[in-house]
């Protein structure tokens, strides 16, 4: 599999969807459009030249400059990328996908941004996404059972998120 | 009013409700902090959910706070039953991002290392399923030669559990002189007492009815949960990196000899030599689970044996360290490694600073976690610990 071809071809069947691709990266990777993560994965899958049946990993990675003298000179606007690492068991290769999200949905602080679940496209998306929205505070509709997994149920804020502010107490334990 | 004697008394009495039962966090045969909540009618589970997060450090955040040198001892504290390994992955993934090759030497030098981890590791895993199950003695055999390997990596690095001796660039000192020959008398040693271990648990006629065909896993279930390592081979899936994984982790065993460990037409590699698969077991059970990591512990005596042939033949350095604020490009990368516990993962997005914009840690464990409500579906509570059990999951990478 050869990623250049494969931007043409998943171009070709989503048009306007594939809004992207980096491949001189050591990793290449395609960028997808929120809306259309769901059609362009279970293509992927189901797809016997492809056959992306395993699903390595599914992540987030939040670009905010905390400190604003960095992010005058950021080459970027503020954002999260939901990061989707996949690999096929019959063909041995892999792909990289990402899907560009608002860092808060209609820039409203406090509304977390949303993407359709692949959850049932790959199981292993089901507790990957649970701990992106635990940490990054990603709501992924669709999904079964969206619950914190590694932070208590009442644990407030994301901590992955760059502008996270640890609790100063928690239960009567000091924070820091 | 109705006596004892009624029927339909007696049916009333013993009526049994469904139940909720709290396992763990602080339970023996969950293998550290994980708490499961079965749902039960009798002695039936219907559901069982896992609850993790006891140990969560959020070490990915730490990880945008360091560099990836002085990242190394947390990676230690994710699989501490496998320190060498995690180190491995986290230095490859980063060698992966810097397009480093390591010397040849080096190589050969984590092939040994790593490999003496994994046997450690899965001795662990042998041992404490030994001790799910309810037998004791394996596990204090296990533990016996296990101490052999710390001893030997104490030697190494100073360190017993949290070693930091893979790093970034190569290892963080040469292997002191006279290793290679004490390591290959462990070897030797090791070899005919894992025979012994064969009949303490493998052709043990309880542990066999305790395992076989119990938490059955077909191969599409693998693969759809993420399972990987010995859980994804117990399976019969034809999958281990070392053999199919990024080319800067197969180049470490370019030249080696070694077969996956897994089932083909009914029959594991080098099968001969080893206890025969019992009628009882059905692929995919926690039975195969178990002897998948058993002939593993064979396979990577096999291949530490061939390391220290390389390692002795080659010259040049063992891989400097990289400096410990050592810019790095521009760019992100993806590196999965094979681990004793299944594929761990590291990710790396950096910004051209010494200190990556973010660091994740894909665990193994815990995708092979994810699978356990499924197989323990309509189980009996007893077979919980033994289907848990045979994931063989450390809690430190789950949570991280």
């Amino acid at each position: 599999m050869s990623e250049p071809t494969l931007v043409d071809q998943l171009k070709q069947k989503f048009g306007a969807a594939i809004t992207g691709a980096n491949l001189e990266n050591v990793d290449p990777w395609i960028e997808v459009a929120p809306e259309a993560i769901v059609a362009v994965c279970a293509y992927l899958r189901d797809e016997p030249s492809l056959a992306f049946d395993y699903c390595n990993s599914v992540t987030a990675v939040d670009y905010l400059h905390v400190d604003e003298k960095k992010a005058a000179k950021s080459e970027w606007q503020p954002h999260l990328e939901v990061v989707y690492h996949l690999f096929s068991m019959q063909h041995k290769h892999s792909l990289v996908l990402k899907a560009m999200l608002a860092r808060w949905r209609d820039d409203e602080v406090g509304e977390l941004p949303e993407i359709d679940s692949v959850a049932h496209v790959w199981r292993t998306a089901d507790w990957h996404e649970r701990e992106c929205y635990d940490l990054f505070g990603i709501h992924f509709l669709g999904h079964p059972n969206l619950r914190r997994i590694l932070c208590p149920e009442d644990w407030v804020g994301h901590p992955l998120r760059k502008d996270y502010e640890m609790p100063l107490e928690y239960h009567g334990i000091r924070g820091r | 009013m109705s006596t004892v004697d009624d029927p339909r008394t007696i049916e009333f009495d013993v009526r049994t409700d469904e139940m909720l039962v709290n396992m763990g966090p602080q339970h023996p045969s969950t293998h550290g902090v994980l708490r499961l909540v079965l749902r039960t009618d009798g002695e039936v589970v219907s559901e069982v959910t896992p609850h993790l997060g006891y140990l969560h450090r959020c070490a990915e955040k730490i990880g945008e706070n360091l560099t990836p040198r002085q990242f190394i001892p947390y990676t230690d504290r994710m699989d501490y039953l496998a320190g060498m390994n995690m180190n491995l992955g986290w230095a490859l993934a980063i060698e992966k991002l810097m397009k480093y090759e390591p010397p040849e030497k080096g190589r050969h030098l984590r092939v040994i290392i790593s490999e003496m981890g994994r046997i450690a590791s899965h001795l662990v895993g042998m041992g404490a399923y030994g001790l799910d199950l309810g037998t004791f003695s394996p596990f204090l055999y296990a533990f016996r030669e296990r101490e052999r390997i710390l001893d030997l990596f104490e030697e190494v690095c100073g360190a017993r559990l949290t070693y930091s001796y893979i790093t970034v660039g190569g290892a963080t000192a040469d292997l002191p002189p006279g290793w290679l020959e004490k390591c290959e008398a462990f070897l030797t040693q090791l070899e005919p007492i894992i025979v012994e271990y064969h009949t303490l648990l493998t052709t043990n006629s309880i542990f066999i009815k305790r395992t076989a065909a119990i938490g059955v896993m077909s191969a599409a279930t693998a693969i759809d949960y993420g399972t990987s390592g010995p859980v994804l081979r117990g399976s019969g899936v034809d999958h281990d990196l070392r053999r199919d994984g990024e080319e800067i982790y197969t180049a470490m065993y370019d030249g080696y000899a070694f077969e996956v460990i897994v089932e083909k037409n009914g029959h594991y590699p080098k099968d001969h030599q080893y206890p025969a698969v019992p009628q009882e077991a059905i692929l995919g059970d926690c039975w195969h689970r178990f002897y998948v990591r058993m002939l593993e512990v064979m396979q990577s005596i096999d291949l530490v044996r061939q390391g220290i042939d390389r390692y002795s033949r080659a010259s040049g350095s063992y891989g400097e360290p990289m400096k410990l604020n050592q810019k790095l490009p521009k760019g992100e990368a993806y590196l999965e490694t094979e681990a004793p516990r299944g594929q761990m993962g590291f990710y790396i997005v950096s910004n051209g600073e010494a200190i990556p914009w973010r660091a994740r840690a894909r665990s193994s464990s815990f995708c092979n976690l994810s699978v356990a409500s499924e197989l323990c579906r309509d189980c009996l509570i007893a077979d919980v610990p033994a289907i848990v059990g045979s994931l063989d999951i450390v809690m430190g990478e789950i949570d991280r």
